[in-house]
């Protein structure tokens, strides 16, 4: 697709020195081999490693755009990496929106969670589905709670210090799951609340957790993920809120050896929803997928801030969002984050975003960021692409015959389920096809 | 019977440098029955041909008719066209993600007949078409073309011009990246709609070696956007031993 940066491996054997240069269009490391120089060059790349700026190298095609990064003034961070992480709020000022991380983000339209005290109820919290996981309500001063995840923005610290009892969900040691784990979570009120959940995936374990929101909020939310060594945790979190739902959620993962961790996101509903999940490699030979769905609609805002941080040899992870946006102000933002750390060799990662806008108005933001900081790696490319519609998809299903509004409503269903397919939960990805239907058939597509 | 006939085609791109002549005045008529082959070298406008009769907005018709049955092809939509019975198996079918092979065919066999084909006799026609076609049952599961090799791409081309059961099928160099094996089951998949004696057949390629297989009525060499020579099926033995040069030769002077 359009717009993509690539990094290919390259047979650099070992102890051969990185070479570092500015002189490659595309940011690159090392050519096809058959040339006796097998140095690796990265643009924008220097000894000590810098963030390359994300693509500014793509081309326009089919239709698609390459992605903006925005004009509002940003205060910038020197590396995704040493972004603040503290339990204490005075930590982190109050925020402006000018602020890298929150520049997307409507303020005015987070009622409060910024600033007000997040004394309502929490939403309701049911768990079912499997009979041999742990679930238990506990205070505040268990001693799990925050030893895998440490807030990294004011929100999510702020929930910290005013959540009451957090949900405890425990995937027991070489246990598989004899089920999927349906965390509802039910809004009923609109006072700014906090909320905390922790998924502990213990060693060998197996499982799905599904985190299902509905009804109406003002959410400030932790979600803790534990991933043992070894263990295989799908954890999907889907946004089928009311319409005036306000929802900022942390999800932090940390990711063990040899590990298989899967995050998927759907959001659907909602006024503002914002989601930041993150995978932290914890330990080699791990593997991370992470998706998401969102489609919006007129005057939505629909924002997901990724982090997948490859701090240890050796791992692998895959990134691939997708969003649809219909309506006047419908917005909707991915930023996606990929550390690749000076230890992290034989990284091999790739990450994607792709939006389809349905009509005119919309508005989606799409910023991938890439840093490296060794160039010992397996791969390393993300690719972004912003467009109305695929022409070519478009000519071949109307070369058979397919009328223009049916084939597009056949390619937005595609491009959409492509995501749903992964959740391997035959209920709910029914569920949420119907769900995008119904979106669908609101806009008159 | 049907005809469609082109008369007089001229046909140009908009690209970045200005607008690119590509058809210089193309004359053509096929009728029901028959099977053409375009031969040209590479640029010499023959894909543009095929994709100018199917209606990709790329192409832009300065002047020039093309008619089904008396029908003006060029007034109708790209969907329009594909249900008066036009077919366009191309060179590059597009991968569609998301969408699978079996709610892709009945979609479109839904469109081109105007109603849901019979669900049983549906089914047992697609098994049977690709089994033909030695294309594995679980393609019909898989999205379209997503992941098939160039060859199975072809194939899948083909099943789809034999389910559909078009008035005019046009090949886009179907035979192109194809192995001996391939091209042999993709030709008799052609012959076998074709002999149902309902179906015209432009034949669209670069080499001769498909002819061998698929038996052309008339052959028509194209160069430089335009019919250079036509004849019977001895021309293409004849460009077989001499290939083009004789004709970019002329252009050039």
């Amino acid at each position: 697709m359009a717009d993509t940066t690539q990094i290919s491996p390259d047979t650099t054997s070992e102890g051969e020195r990185t070479e570092l240069g500015r002189s490659a269009d595309k940011a690159r490391i090392g050519a096809p081999s058959g040339t006796v120089d097998t140095r690796a060059v990265i643009d924008g790349f220097t000894e000590e490693g810098e963030s390359l700026p994300g693509g500014d190298d793509g081309v326009e095609q089919l239709g698609f755009k390459k992605h903006s990064h925005g004009n509002a003034p940003v205060i910038p961070e020197a590396s995704r990496g040493e972004r603040r992480r503290s339990f204490d709020l005075a930590d982190f000022p109050a925020l402006t929106g000018l602020e890298e991380d929150w520049r997307f983000t409507p303020l005015k339209r987070l009622r409060g969670l910024h600033t007000d005290a997040l004394t309502g109820a929490a939403p309701a919290v049911a768990v079912t589905g499997a009979g041999n996981v742990t679930v238990e309500t506990v205070s505040r001063d268990d001693a799990r709670l925050g030893s895998t995840a440490t807030p990294e923005d004011r929100v999510s610290a702020a929930a910290w210090n005013s959540f009451t009892e957090a949900t405890v969900i425990t995937i027991p040691r070489e246990t598989v799951a004899d089920g999927e784990v349906m965390v509802g979570v039910t809004g009923t009120s609109p006072a700014a609340a906090a909320q905390h959940v922790l998924i502990r995936a213990e060693a060998f374990s197996k499982a799905v957790v599904v985190l299902d929101h509905t009804g109406s909020v003002t959410l400030a939310q932790n979600v803790e993920i534990m991933v043992g060594d070894g263990a295989e945790l799908t954890v999907v979190s889907v946004q089928e809120w009311d319409d005036d739902a306000v929802h900022v959620s942390s999800q932090q993962a940390k990711v063990g050896r040899d590990a298989r961790y899967k995050h998927v996101v759907v959001s659907l509903g909602g006024d503002l929803v914002r989601l930041t999940p993150s995978s932290i490699f914890t330990a080699p030979g791990a593997e991370v997928e992470m998706y998401g769905l969102y489609f919006a609609d007129a005057g939505q805002h629909l924002e997901q801030r990724l982090l997948v941080d490859h701090a240890v040899p050796n791992c692998k992870s895959r990134v691939t969002y997708k969003g649809a946006l219909q309506g006047q102000d419908a917005h909707t933002v991915w930023v996606g984050d990929v550390l690749i750390r000076k230890a992290a060799e034989g990284t091999d990662t790739y990450e994607t975003n792709r939006n389809l806008i349905l009509t005119d108005g919309a508005r989606s933001d799409s910023v991938p960021n890439l840093e490296i900081e060794t160039g010992l790696i397996e791969g390393a490319g993300h690719a972004s692409a912003t467009g109305r519609f695929d022409d070519e998809h478009l000519f071949y299903l109307m070369a058979r015959g397919i009328p223009e509004k049916a084939a597009r409503r056949l390619v937005v269903r595609g491009f959409l389920t492509e995501v749903i397919q992964q959740i391997k939960v035959p209920a709910l990805e029914e569920r949420l096809s119907e769900s995008v239907e119904r979106e669908l058939a609101a806009g008159n597509l | 019977m049907s005809t469609l006939e082109i008369k007089d085609l001229h046909v140009s791109i908009d690209t970045e440098q200005g607008n690119v002549p590509i058809l210089n005045g193309v004359t053509l008529t096929i009728n029901t029955g028959e099977t053409h082959a375009i031969m040209g070298p590479n640029g010499s406008g023959k894909s543009t041909l095929a994709s100018t009769i199917a209606g990709h907005p790329r192409y832009k018709v300065d002047s020039g008719t093309i008619t089904l049955d008396g029908e003006d092809v060029l007034s109708m939509s790209v969907d329009e066209r594909a249900r008066a019975g036009l077919f366009l198996a191309m060179q590059y079918p597009v991968e569609v993600p998301g969408v699978t092979m079996t709610n892709f065919l009945r979609t479109a066999k839904t469109a081109l007949d105007g109603e849901a084909p019979s669900l049983r006799h549906w089914t047992k026609d697609v098994k049977t078409a690709m089994a033909q076609l030695r294309i594995d049952a679980d393609f019909a599961q898989r999205n379209v073309n997503e992941g098939f090799s160039g060859g199975e791409k072809k194939r899948v081309e083909i099943l789809q011009l034999e389910l559909f059961r078009p008035k005019f099928a046009i090949l886009d160099e179907t035979d192109s990246g194809l192995d001996v094996d391939a091209l042999k089951v993709v030709s008799e998949g052609v012959n076998r709609e074709h002999a149902k004696g309902e179906m015209g057949t432009l034949l669209i390629t670069h080499y001769t070696r498909i002819l061998r297989y698929i038996k052309p009525d008339f052959v028509h060499v194209f160069v430089a956007g335009r019919i250079a020579e036509q004849g019977g099926p001895e021309l293409a033995d004849r460009l077989e031993d001499e290939g083009y040069d004789r004709f970019t030769a002329q252009v050039e002077a």
